[in-house]
């Protein structure tokens, strides 16, 4: 196909580079430089795709982000993306795209047979219609809603790509490269600030681009051109483009998404395909300028119907016509420059004008050059369907409100300038209170919450050299503010056609008898008449009419549409637009991959992976891991066959019959040190410290101010003022917080230090009745006897030239000790200990065997302390000290941590000793009682006790104390299981507690 | 994100910071009598201010010190910091 709309020469893109991409399977052309809608629109190619609601032809409607319509599905290197703007994707070599939206294809889609009954499709229709009944619901109405009206496929496919994120800090960060923005940035740069120009496009200069404008004896954009490359060759300054600055957050924070590899056809290597950037901004100038506004008539979406200033582009950038019959509409000067800029490519534009007799510079030269100027003339509805091919225009009365009677001109596109709306969207994010401008009536900028400013076309300010006046200005004095520096900078001299006052004009009334839909907002089809029905059920508040009416709700969040539904809401409510007031404005200002969001923070990078120095050995020998916190444990060593359940079996058996070895590093370890660290002990656990004797460890229970168990662990006297705590895995954070503040905070008098020891010690819990035995061999020259190292004992001792500390305290309930050796020793002594076990028949344990024997000798463990629990319920009130204060003490003689039926913990067998108790049952009296069933407690944690050679569960029971020898039932809903269990004590194994003894 | 000027290291990043409560709140003395009411309001009861607001903060990933910041809750805006030790004026 050739390129039948490409001029035969002008446009910034490089003719020399021809470049073939596909469209819904065909092949087609374009030129380096292009974008895929430039690209399209050169070979003639107007129908992109379906609307939202009607499935409506879609064509094109702007030339850049505010593009309502042009959405595709992109194919790049072998993967897909949706939502992608064909207005913002450059093109490149291979590049395919698809038409979304559309089945069984964009030319003939049945969903369109929604526009022929659209009658039943007005405002509210889902809520009113697919209420009924309930059930269908999620079966039947909301999968065919989903694929008539989905907007493109997400992959599912692995991401390959990388994205990145970096942290910035600068003095001045400038959004947008337009005159304003190049000012700005060029004045700010000149006193040595440190700057970032951020642009959104590929190409710096924004409107400087298409304007015939002179500055300094140069055109529009060879100013932007030397302005641009001086800046990057300051070393202060960043100059960015395809760099959308998408969020404005508190503490002057912005986020920009740079899109580095999304215009190649491939990535390249150690590139990223995007970069989100965090900037800290002292000060921020919004340079963003402003958007084009459509006037409202009779099947305005029509694919052909676009804004003049997108047509514009096209000519001037890509040297595209949008079309050869083309119809300018317009109520302001700006629709002369597109009609002008048709005719010096040679094509014969009509303008009507709603104006009755405008007098400019621009509109004097429209005419020198015989432009048929049509005044007080209106577009009444655009004919053809899917693809402009007449108007109907009429003249109007002055008062805007009679039609004469109606004309058809032919015609090809209809270009469309409502004059412009200032870009707020980042003002209005960092809090500024916006404010309406009667003479542009658009909301600009109002009083700042944070240090920003607004320039230019995004201020109202619609002139060259007032811009580039307040800008230069701007720039110089909040970059002086901060460098204490100035080297001021000339104005140049600006030339630009002047105009004048556009038309207030913005709606053209329906004809008699005729029902034509007037779009509001293009990319979700919302029409008059459905914000007349919204305010006819009687939404009032703007935010109330959006969501019924998904009124500039859909990607393009209202860009094209938001004024002008301001616009009806206040005629119909009789009210000025102020006082009807603008939706809120939230990031992103335009879409931003998930990839970009999440950047590296994918996969095994999602948070970082802790490991034992022992990691590499439970790796040699199969171990299983599971996620402990940010840790890796061992879960179980597979052997052969074995499944979960066959190895933790094992592995316990065997700690209770011979010795087993555990990895328990992940155990938080406090270093304290000071000469009040026993008063700080003493504070922090309920039970007393003062008297623990040096070489001496001793179980503890802290709490929360409200009573509740924060954690538990044992805490060892090291020497005089020298204190080992441990606490569990999940909670070392936590403790750590805990006592800094009760150290920094409330207790400053304490003369004590805290630091976290939990990487720098390596530990093996050995356990099992032989495992005084595998401690002889490691241990040869120390008395490991029973009176040399009694239960609850500690000391130094010697690993083979390696320095050990040995604690005698278990968490299985059999005799066992935990080694700690400095974590560089880590390896070596877990090695020793399995060499050492040998002929004892050690082996290695995990997390499911330290569970099953930790849960069969009643001892709580995170299931039980989980933040609802009182030491009451664990049956750890023989820990509460009565003597003395601490930290939560008073809560627990609060009525209801007192009542006599108060919860407690206990044993629970299934009746028939062989069925599984499911975690997080409900405890019941009756199974078949009427619901909601009372619930008398639930269980806490299950195993299959391999002392009994039957199932155990730990539960949490309502006046558990008077419980035991009871039957009850254990209910699960969620495995469907009702099981009849038995209520016995808490300690299932050694109630006594003799074998940590012996 | 905040912005938040830690009295020891500067300012920083508020993903460096635990957030710490209301801290104008003092522990009741250990050992002292004290009625229900008056411990009800100390381990429960908080005002959820809409203005200046006296907070503590923790510098979790920084130097670990707990301090005190004066931040409007409706603006963000941080007026003040303290080191834990310096009184509340």
């Amino acid at each position: 196909m050739t390129q039948s709309f490409r001029l035969e020469s002008g446009g910034l893109i490089n003719r020399d580079k021809k470049i073939s991409f596909k469209f819904n399977g065909k092949n087609y052309f374009g030129y380096e430089g292009d974008t895929l809608a430039s690209a399209l629109i050169a070979n003639g190619v107007h129908l992109i795709g379906r609307s939202f609601k009607y499935h409506r032809p879609r064509g094109f409607f702007g030339a850049g982000v505010d593009e309502p319509y042009a959405i595709v599905q992109l194919y790049r290197n072998g993967e897909t993306e949706p939502n992608i703007k064909a207005t913002e994707q450059e093109l490149f070599e291979g590049l395919e795209a698809k038409s979304v939206n559309c089945w069984p294809s964009v030319n003939f889609d049945i969903g369109a047979i929604n526009n022929f009954l659209k009658i039943f499709l007005p405002a509210g229709f889902y809520y009113k219609t697919f209420m009924w009944p309930k059930s269908f619901w999620y079966k039947i109405y909301e999968p065919f809603i989903r694929r008539a009206a989905g907007l493109g496929t997400a992959s599912i496919k692995h991401d390959k790509e990388r994205y990145e994120h970096k942290y910035e800090y600068c003095d001045l960060l400038i959004t947008g490269s337009g005159p304003s923005g190049l000012a700005s940035a060029y004045s700010a740069a000149k006193n040595g600030a440190k700057v970032i120009l951020a642009e959104d496009k590929s190409r710096f200069g924004g409107t400087l681009l298409t304007s015939e404008v002179n500055i300094g004896n140069q055109s529009g954009k060879e100013w932007a051109d030397s302005i641009i490359s001086e800046l990057k060759e300051m070393p202060n300054v960043t100059v960015k483009n395809r760099s959308q600055v998408f969020g404005y957050y508190d503490h002057n924070m912005l986020v920009m998404s740079e899109r580095i590899s999304d215009h190649l056809p491939k990535t390249k290597k150690f590139h990223p395909k995007q970069r989100l950037w965090y900037i800290r901004a002292k000060e921020v100038l919004i340079s963003s300028g402003s958007i084009e506004r459509p006037i409202v008539f009779g099947n305005n979406d029509t694919p052909g119907v676009m804004l003049s200033s997108a047509a514009k582009e096209y000519m001037k950038v890509y040297g595209v016509l949008v079309g050869k019959k083309p119809l300018v509409f317009t109520n302001n000067d700006s629709g002369y420059e597109t009609a002008i800029e048709f005719k010096k490519n040679g094509i014969d534009p009509i303008i009507l004008d709603t104006r009755k007799e405008p007098q400019s510079e621009i509109i004097e030269e429209a005419k020198n050059m015989n432009i048929n100027i049509k005044n007080s003339y209106v577009v009444v509805a655009a004919q053809g369907y899917k693809k402009v091919k007449s108007a109907d225009v009429a003249k109007i009365s002055d008062n805007k409100e009679e039609l004469g009677s109606i004309e058809n001109i032919e015609c090809d596109c209809i270009c469309v300038s409502g004059f412009w709306t200032p870009t707020i969207h980042l003002a209005s994010q960092s809090g500024n209170k916006t404010k309406f401008n009667e003479d542009i009536d658009a909301f600009v900028p109002g009083i700042s919450k944070q240090n920003e400013k607004t320039l230019g076309a995004a201020n109202g300010i619609y002139t060259l050299e007032e811009t580039l006046k307040d800008s230069f200005e701007k720039g110089n004095l909040l970059s002086k503010k901060i460098t204490n520096n100035e080297n001021k900078v000339s104005f140049p001299n600006v030339v630009e056609k002047k105009s004048t006052v556009h038309d207030k004009f913005w709606c053209v009334p329906l004809p008699k008898g005729k029902n034509y839909k007037r779009f509001l907002d293009f990319q979700n089809d919302v029409a008059v008449s459905d914000i007349e029905i919204a305010l006819k059920e009687g939404y009032r508040s703007i935010e109330h009419v959006k969501r019924y009416t998904t009124l500039g709700m859909a990607t393009d969040q209202g860009k094209t549409s938001n004024l002008n539904g301001l616009q009806l809401v206040s005629k119909i409510e009789n009210k000025v637009v102020p006082a009807v007031g603008h939706t809120t404005f939230r990031p992103p200002y335009s879409p931003v991959s998930i990839g970009a969001i999440v950047g590296r923070e994918v996969g095994k990078h999602s948070k970082p992976t802790r490991k034992s120095p022992m990691h590499s050995w439970h790796e040699k020998n199969n171990a299983v891991f599971v996620d402990a916190g940010v840790w890796l444990r061992p879960r179980y060593y597979k052997r052969g066959e074995e499944n979960l359940f066959e190895a933790s079996k094992r592995e316990a058996k065997n700690v209770r019959t011979n010795v087993g070895v555990c990895d328990v590093t992940t155990l938080g370890k406090i270093d304290i040190k000071g000469p009040d660290a026993a008063e700080l002990l003493n504070r922090v656990y309920t039970n007393a410290w003062l008297k623990l004797p040096v070489g001496k460890a001793r179980y503890g229970v802290m709490l929360r101010e409200d009573g509740i168990v924060m954690d538990d662990g044992t805490t060892t006297r090291i020497s005089e003022n020298h204190y080992h705590m441990t606490t569990t895995t999940a909670q070392a954070a936590n403790v750590l917080s805990h006592l800094e503040y009760y150290l920094q905070l409330v207790w400053p008098e304490l003369n004590v230090n805290v630091v976290s020891t939990t990487e720098q010690w390596a530990g093996a819990a050995i356990a099992g009745p032989k495992s005084r035995e595998v401690l002889k061999k490691l241990f040869p020259k120390s008395d490991v006897s029973n009176e040399g190292l009694p239960f609850m004992g500690y000391m130094e001792a010697d690993l083979f030239g390696v320095k050990a500390k040995i604690f005698r305290i278990s968490f299985s309930g059999e005799l066992a000790y935990e080694v700690n050796v400095e974590s560089d020793n880590g390896y070596f002594m877990w090695e020793k200990i399995i060499e050492a076990g040998e002929e004892f028949g050690i082996q290695p344990y995990g997390t499911e065997a330290l569970s099953t024997l930790r849960i069969e000798m009643g001892h709580v463990a995170g299931s039980e302390l989980d933040g609802r629990t009182i030491p009451y319920d664990n049956s750890l009130e023989g820990l509460i000290s009565k003597k003395k204060d601490f930290i939560g003490k008073r809560s627990l003689s609060r009525k209801a941590f007192a009542a006599e039926d108060r919860q407690k913990i206990v044993g629970v067998i299934p009746l028939d000793k062989k069925t599984s108790i499911p975690e997080g049952s409900h405890l019941v009296k009756d199974s078949n009682a009427p619901l909601p069933n009372p619930k008398l407690g639930y269980i806490s944690a299950s195993c299959w006790s391999v002392e009994h050679d039957n199932p155990f569960s730990l539960a949490i029971l309502k006046d558990g104390k008077n419980m035991i020898g009871k039957k009850l039932f254990v209910m699960s809903p969620l495995k469907n299981k009702v099981i009849p269990v038995e209520i016995v004590s808490s300690h299932y194994v050694d109630p006594k507690g003799e074998r940590v003894r012996s | 994100m905040l912005h938040i000027k830690c009295p020891h290291c500067g300012i920083r990043s508020q993903n460096e910071f635990s957030y710490g409560g209301d801290a104008t709140i003092k522990r009741p003395e250990l050992g002292k009598e004290i009625s229900d009411q008056d411990w009800d309001n100390f381990v429960y009861n908080r005002k959820s201010l809409r203005g200046k607001h006296w907070e503590l903060w923790q510098h979790l990933s920084g130097c670990r010190q707990w301090i005190k910041v004066q931040r409007d809750t409706a603006t963000h805006e941080i007026f003040k910091t303290l080191k834990a030790n310096e009184e509340i004026s």
